[in-house]
């Protein structure tokens, strides 16, 4: 067997993968990264980024829908029609674009990309079973980054019909009824997708409330929104199985009767578990959080020199957390001292409206011992927000009732994603309300409901 | 020629008067500019006012000693050209009817302070020395983070820190909300910002404001105005109770059922009577603004009692016709008035010594404070079982201290030792409490 030595030895290249990979070349660390698929992990390859490429043309399309008979704005078109392999192609091409970015910069750093299934034999050994026969890798440092995988409903296996996200943007055509189990994130992204391109959705959750992550406040502007789209909600209803004939899925409704929803495609998104079977992690002797690889605050595991990142490691499952992550490690790794001591990890809902969340929300405050002070600006009364119909939804200030000092910054609205770079950086350089109140935000644009919101946090609101 | 006139100058921190401790100069002196002509005293500092410009002294205004309100005028000197007496008088009209601040004169940013305040509030030369430029002079504290709480800072900060080998727990920040700033960091780095301190705990910065009222207010007038007045002279004595207790253990075994329980205290006051007969004068009162003391035959013994409202002082008159289950029945009527609030004003005045015992909270030693007009009051320390050098052996022996304290305008040293002297025979012998003469 062939047999390779390094410094450091990545398995998995998602998000947290490469990023160490890249600092860690970029440091001089003898570097190798492992991984099965194209790098970018399930970030680049099935997750974000081909998810939000199907979001714009879904939005692209319903804009065009929009204009047919004439609207308000006094635009008129004819019927559109939408080819779904087509906008698939350019996704994929989007993705693959990526995937050679991604090489390409683990190349000019030096990292020797391995591409094959990387199986650990010991905390410092992995054999990779690449196309040219199996290779095994010896490592002074490993960082383990493999990442997570869609839940699967053991009633409802993934099939022809019974989908996941993987599968879900990649479909050859729109279809005509598409059943979402599961109101999280994942499943109200796609579902709402979906309906701008002419499917007829239903949205099956278990509990009593959609995005059960988030408040009620927040989540309510993209509620009403699903209604308008036509999507159909149905809570506290738990997915059972298949139809006897396979034409629909047996739901029991919240009054205990049973349903059967027709459906052509149901798309499960119910969660996502680590993966930490198939890598010889069950063999190592890794210290477990539930269902995640336990860590410290520099992400190290219970095995010296063995570092865990990303979805491995728990929530919150997302990239930004494990990009920031592998950058640390890499570093530690390079000699330098560092703990993960992030004030936030922003989250974005890409629904229509978006919500993006960061720091901490008015009830996890209050459940910390916090007294807060909170300020909410909708976009009503926000002259851009106007502009481009987009006037549902707000901004939401937490900050600390005795310094002002913010907490956490919230906003559901048209596009808001944009504005969590300013909600973390807030957060993260201390922000108190009178710094951002403060802060001459530029007119016309949706971010003066930041600033207005902590204006009226501080009682003195000026458009409002 | 004119007339310049020097005020009392703001020295700040919103003191408004200042005390003239030194004049350098007297009228008729002539001076130059920046020679030292007064010291005045605020209680933070002595501040040396120097004379802005070259003059002959033609007054000084205020003795030695005497507050003096910051903006009045001080000295005048004749000086050169116009003088500033127009200036000044004008300030003062807008001052009476604006009630603008005193303006300050020209001569207070040139004030000097005191090389020895001076030391006192500049910091430790090594600091200065190690500061780095650009670090604010006065050592950045700030506020004191709760236990638990992060430290608040940016991320180039955080990352400084880590780099540097500091836990940011350490640092204080002077930001809003406590936030560290690279400015907070370099002083800790150079040492001129001390670590946070290692308990970390917060200190409790709330201040309650209480109204001195009722019985507070008249505890606190008559304490002042005791210990303002009153020389005292304290005077501590051992007493072995042994017998005594011996005795009371004896008496309450044996009580019968009229009779109540017995304390110490009845024996104290019994011994106080009859020593009160050798030393007549220490029941009385002393009216000092008349120079005459009014000895008294009898024996009206105040009894300091705890109250929930306070220090209450109920009096058990003619003591000396009292047995001692007389003087513990009264005792506790008295005591038990002033708890609830009964007890009438009659019971509260006209004692002419005071006993007073914290019981078993008595402690070792007390310093009484006299009830005034009364020149004599005993305190009664805790009895314990202490270690007695006795034939040859330590032997354990119940001891109790007597700490008591004398107007030593009326009694001497000599006396109020002769008094104790006999109160201490008196209870190591029980005998002789029942004794008459």
């Amino acid at each position: 067997m062939k047999t390779l030595e390094c410094n450091l030895l990545i398995l998995g290249a998602g998000p947290g993968g490469y990023v160490a990979a890249i600092r860690a070349g970029q440091l001089g660390l003898d570097t190798i990264i492992v991984d099965g698929q194209a790098p970018g992990g399930t970030c680049l390859n099935v997750g974000c980024i081909p998810s939000k490429a199907l979001i714009h043309a879904a939005d692209e399309f319903e804009k065009a829908t929009h204009n047919v008979g004439g609207n308000i704005l006094g635009i008129k078109a004819g019927k559109p029609s939408l080819d779904l392999g087509k906008t698939i192609k350019w996704k994929d091409g989007i993705v693959d674009r990526l995937n050679k970015g991604v090489a390409g910069l683990l190349k000019k750093n030096k990292v020797k990309l391995l591409v094959g299934w990387g199986t650990m034999t010991d905390g410092k050994t992995c054999v990779v079973e690449t196309k040219d026969g199996p290779v095994k890798v010896t490592a002074k440092n490993v960082i383990l980054a493999t990442g997570s995988e869609p839940v699967e409903i053991p009633s409802l296996p993934f099939g022809d019909k019974v989908i996941c996200s993987t599968e879900a943007l990649s479909l050859e055509t729109v279809p005509k009824k598409l059943v979402v189990i599961g109101g999280g994130y994942i499943g109200l992204e796609l579902g709402t997708a979906y309906a701008k391109m002419g499917a007829d959705v239903t949205v099956v959750e278990a509990l009593d409330t959609i995005l059960s992550l988030y408040d009620a406040e927040l989540t309510k502007p993209v509620t009403l929104s699903l209604k308008k789209l036509g999507v159909t909600i149905l809570l506290g209803t738990k997915a059972k199985g298949l139809s006897q004939a396979g034409e629909g899925l047996v739901v029991e409704m919240p009054d205990g009767s049973e349903q059967t929803l027709a459906a052509d495609k149901i798309l499960v998104t119910v969660g996502r578990r680590a993966k930490t079977e198939g890598f010889g992690l069950e063999g190592l002797d890794l210290t477990m959080a539930g269902r995640f690889v336990a860590i410290g605050d520099r992400c190290q595991t219970s095995m010296t020199g063995v570092y865990a990142i990303g979805d491995l490691t728990g929530e919150p499952m997302l990239a930004h957390r494990a990009m920031a992550q592998g950058e640390m490690v890499a570093e530690i790794i390079a000699g330098e001292n560092r703990t993960f001591d992030k004030v936030c990890i922003p989250a974005v809902c890409f629904t229509d409206p978006e919500i993006v969340t960061a720091g901490l929300s008015p009830d996890e405050a209050a459940a910390l011992g916090y007294e807060t002070k909170i300020g909410i600006f909708p976009f009503a009364a926000n002259g851009r927000a106007m502009t481009m119909e987009a006037e549902q939804g707000f901004v939401r200030v937490v900050a600390r009732e005795d310094n002002h000092l913010v907490l956490g910054i919230q906003a559901v609205g048209k596009g808001v994603s944009e504005l969590s770079a300013t909600f973390a950086l807030a957060l993260e350089m201390g922000a108190c309300l009178e710094d951002i109140a403060g802060t001459v935000h530029a007119h016309p644009t949706q971010s003066e409901g930041f600033q207005e919101a902590a204006l009226k946090a501080l009682g003195h609101a000026l458009h409002i | 020629m004119g007339i310049h006139k020097i005020q009392m100058p703001d020295v700040g921190e919103g003191i408004t008067e200042a005390e003239i401790v030194e004049w350098n100069v007297k009228p008729g002196d002539v001076v130059k500019e920046d020679d030292v002509l007064a010291a005045v005293m605020t209680d933070k500092a002595t501040v040396e006012i120097p004379c802005p410009t070259d003059g002959t002294v033609v007054e000084i205004k205020g003795e030695i000693g005497e507050m003096t309100a910051v903006g009045s005028v001080i000295i005048a000197l004749e000086v050169e050209g116009d003088g500033n007496e127009a200036e000044i008088a004008a300030a003062e009209a807008k001052h009476a009817t604006a009630d603008t601040p005193p303006a300050k004169v020209e001569a207070a940013p040139a004030t000097k302070l005191d090389p020895k305040a001076k030391a006192a509030m500049a910091p430790p030369k090594a600091a200065e020395a190690l500061k780095p430029k650009g670090v604010p002079q006065n050592a950045p504290m700030g506020v004191p983070r709760a236990v638990g709480e992060k430290p608040l800072a940016s991320p180039a900060v955080r990352k400084r820190a880590m780099d540097a080998g500091i836990k940011l727990a350490y640092v204080h920040g002077t930001g809003p909300a406590g936030r560290i700033s690279h400015d907070d960091l370099d002083a800790y780095i150079s040492g001129a910002s001390v670590p946070v301190g290692v308990s970390r705990v917060t200190p409790n910065l709330r201040v309650d404001e209480i109204k001195v009222i009722g019985l507070r207010r008249k505890i606190a007038q008559r304490m002042q105005d005791a210990k303002q007045r009153i020389p005292h002279i304290t005077y501590v004595e051992e007493v072995d109770v042994t017998e005594l207790e011996k005795l009371r253990e004896h008496l309450n075994a044996n009580r019968k059922e009229h009779q109540p329980k017995l304390t110490i205290l009845p024996f104290i006051m019994k011994a106080m009577v009859l020593a009160l007969k050798d030393h007549p004068k220490l029941s009385s009162h002393y009216d000092d603004s008349a120079d005459v003391l009014y000895q008294y035959g009898a024996a009206h013994i105040g009894m300091a009692a705890q109250t929930p409202g306070g220090l209450m002082v109920p009096v058990i008159r003619h003591a000396e016709t009292l047995d001692v289950h007389g003087l513990a029945l009264e005792a506790k009527r008295l005591a038990d008035a002033a708890r609830s609030g009964d007890i009438t004003r009659d019971e509260l005045t006209g004692s002419t010594i005071t006993l007073s015992s914290l019981g078993r909270m008595g402690g070792v030693v007390s310093t009484p404070v006299i009830n005034s007009p009364e020149v004599a009051i005993v305190g009664v320390n805790k009895v314990a079982v202490r270690p007695v050098w006795q034939d040859g052996a330590f032997i354990p022996r119940k001891i109790m201290n007597l700490s008591s304290s004398f107007d030593h305008r009326i009694v001497d040293g000599w006396d109020a030792a002769e008094f104790i002297q006999r109160i201490r025979s008196l209870l190591e012998n029980p005998a002789t409490l029942f004794m008459e003469g």
